[in-house]
């Protein structure tokens, strides 16, 4: 019988299964944060319960954290609050933590990969939606809310339905692949299959395009799989895999055991049947550039925005969505994208906060000056990425164009620490999610590659960056 | 959790596609480390405005759906973050039910763990029932939603149906699988972090 990747991982995982009933599925990785555990951790108290597997389990502070000095007091203390909650919870629980002056600290979908914690054919859960990141190994990475969080904790293991299967094909080769980055394809395939495209399913991210990624591009496409509506999304193992994966921190002792077993085990088998398929080609992919309030919401950069109708076609829902979106972000219909002046720049997040996304970004920014208008900063997805980055000297590329040089966290992603939109601000952002009030109440969040990101930020508008390399 | 049990209550419209988690809790109340409270907060940057004050045109400051339990809305609803603040703010604010076309999966899943009861119904029955004005009675046992005379029916897994009706804690039952999750330990590597 011919299996998908994504079918073997799960076969491989079910302690418990029955007809018509969910499956019990263990679970081989736990990222733990400060903002989705507490309750969790409360829940294990009330009820006398202790972690199961603390040595599969491992924790990091990143939605909260300032990303200024951290030899200063935090200001907020709720955050604070949460933090040293945290902290007391993986002491009383026997938890690994990388604290808030740990080196290892950073976004905890930028911490797994790089510390050799995330494997190919795991499952890995986290409190966060973006968990899908690690998909990009060849693993099973989903996000999972409190409840659940409690439930691996207790158990190791969590009931799942099992989902359906998606193959996304990106076949054929960018036509400028230094402007034209993963970003921009994932961001066409949200555009193409919307955002409850992949509800229900786990996506497959297969064809030359995908494997002519690095590892740090595949974490890209996986990453956003959950704003196509998919909880997971996964990309086979190859010798990229293997590589970024050897000689990591805690990259397991019998590695080379493994990469037998991973190249044996972790393929799609050919005539493989999916429950849905789609099939992308990269050629004619331009840079990106989101206009509206969910991540379908996307023109070309030498485009217009669409009319509500154009963006609708007949579906009454997404034409009054993109009315609505329209009047939130200040925009009207067939204006050009380069028209668009912005007030901010946000290079950050589990999406594009990685050494290749600055190493790029900064590529753009070297010699130039920031706009008057803007204000631009980067926050490093880790102290790691952050110090690799020092030492190539992006840090001062960035500093000497007038960017921010911030330290690492979930930052303007999400605006949960003092790194927030004001009202009626216009932001050019690596980051995932455009939605309503996401960078600050009243903000407004246009998605875009680092390479977009950092051009606009000279320009003070969007330009198409494919003319500037 | 508490047995999930008949529930007799107008039904408030709420006709958005797409709303996203950030949407229902803000991520500035977030921050707070127990599970209640969160229902003041709800749908937070829809219902006030800058000063805090209720904005009128806003459906859930309508009196009319004061105490309301039932929540019928649009497709994709609860989208984005997994953030279970969601739920919990729903269902301190009173929503025990949201019934909608289609449901983001984590949300969909955080609401069972809650006791929170997500229907997806079809947009022919949805627009049947924003057409009840008075109260409806809602049993999830016969699978009914009833009014007047008349009545429609919903589909729900039996598992999560047990569940909830039990009132059944998921720790409990997994526990009870200890033996199976030992032996899967036993057989299968799982290789710790910290070797």
């Amino acid at each position: 019988m011919t299996e998908t990747l994504f079918e073997k991982i799960w076969n491989s995982h079910v302690v418990v299964e029955r007809e018509n009933e969910p499956s019990l599925i263990y679970i081989d990785r736990h990222l733990v944060h400060e903002v989705t555990s507490p309750q969790a951790f409360d829940g294990l108290r009330f009820n006398h319960r202790k972690v199961r597997r603390p040595d599969l389990t491992i924790a990091t502070i990143d939605h909260n954290v300032p990303t200024t000095d951290r030899s200063l007091p935090m200001i907020d203390e709720t955050s604070s609050t949460q933090i040293k909650t945290l902290e007391k919870n993986c002491k009383d629980f026997g938890i690994k933590l990388f604290g808030i002056n740990d080196p290892n600290q950073g976004i905890v979908h930028v911490i797994g990969p790089q510390l050799g914690i995330t494997l190919p054919g795991s499952t890995i859960v986290c409190g966060d939606s973006h968990t899908s990141t690690q998909g990009a190994f060849g693993a099973f990475a989903f996000g999972i809310g409190t409840s659940e969080v409690e439930h691996t904790l207790a158990t190791q293991t969590l009931w799942l339905e099992k989902p359906k299967t998606f193959e996304i094909i990106a076949q054929g080769k960018r036509k400028n692949p230094f402007a034209v980055t993963s970003k921009d394809i994932i961001l066409s395939i949200i555009k193409r299959i919307g955002t409850n495209g992949g509800t229900g399913y786990v996506l497959e991210y297969r064809g030359e395009a995908i494997t002519d990624l690095s590892m740090e591009q595949r974490m890209t496409i996986c990453n956003m799989s959950i704003e196509a509506g998919s909880r997971a999304g996964l990309i086979a193992p190859d010798e990229k895999t293997f590589d970024y994966i050897n000689n990591r921190q805690y990259t397991p002792k019998n590695y080379d055991e493994l990469v037998d077993y991973w190249k044996k085990n972790l393929v799609t088998d050919s005539n493989s049947k999916f429950d849905k398929s789609f099939t992308i080609d990269v050629e004619k992919i331009e840079p990106q550039v989101s206009w509206g309030t969910n991540p379908s919401m996307v023109s070309d950069v030498t485009g217009t925005i669409p009319t509500p109708e154009e963006f609708g076609q007949n579906n009454e829902i997404q034409i009054e969505s993109a009315k609505k979106a329209l009047s939130y972000m200040a925009l009207e219909p067939e204006t050009p994208i380069v028209d668009i002046s912005i007030d901010r720049v946000f290079i950050g997040s589990c999406t594009n906060s990685r050494l290749e996304d600055l190493i790029d970004a900064a590529k753009i920014v070297k010699g130039k000056t920031v706009n008057p208008n803007v204000n631009a900063m980067v926050v490093p997805g880790s102290q790691m990425v952050k110090h690799e980055a020092e030492k190539l000297g992006l840090d001062k590329i960035f500093k000497d164009a007038n960017f921010e040089w911030r330290e690492s966290g979930c930052s303007m992603c999400l605006g949960m620490n003092p790194d927030i939109l004001k009202p009626g601000e216009r932001c050019a952002s690596t980051s995932n999610r455009n939605f309503e009030g996401r960078q600050g109440s009243g903000g407004r969040t246009h998605l875009v590659s680092p390479v977009m990101a950092a051009s606009s930020a000279i320009a003070g508008h969007f330009v198409d960056v494919r003319e500037w390399c | 959790m508490k047995p999930f049990s008949k529930i007799i209550s107008i039904i408030t419209p709420f006709d958005k596609a797409n709303v996203d988690t950030d949407q229902i809790i803000p991520k500035q109340f977030l921050k707070l480390i127990t599970k209640s409270g969160f229902g003041k907060f709800l749908f937070y940057d829809w219902r006030f405005d800058h000063d805090g004050q209720q904005k009128s045109d806003f459906v859930l400051n309508d009196s009319k759906y004061q105490g309301s339990q039932i929540l019928v809305t649009n497709e994709n609803f609860g989208c984005g973050s997994s953030r279970e603040h969601a739920v919990w703010a729903l269902k301190d604010f009173g929503f025990n039910v949201i019934i909608s076309p289609s449901f983001a999966d984590i949300f969909y899943s955080n609401c069972f763990k809650n006791g929170v009861l997500p229907i997806i119904l079809n947009i022919k029955k949805i627009e049947k029932l924003l057409e009840i004005k008075d109260k409806v009675e809602l049993d999830l046992n016969s699978q009914k939603i009833t009014f007047g005379d008349e009545f429609i029916t919903f589909e729900i897994d039996s598992h999560r149906k047990i569940r909830l009706l039990e009132g059944l804690d998921d720790i409990d039952l997994t526990l009870k699988e200890n033996e199976k999750i030992r032996n899967f330990e036993k057989i299968s590597s799982i290789v710790s972090i910290f070797q």
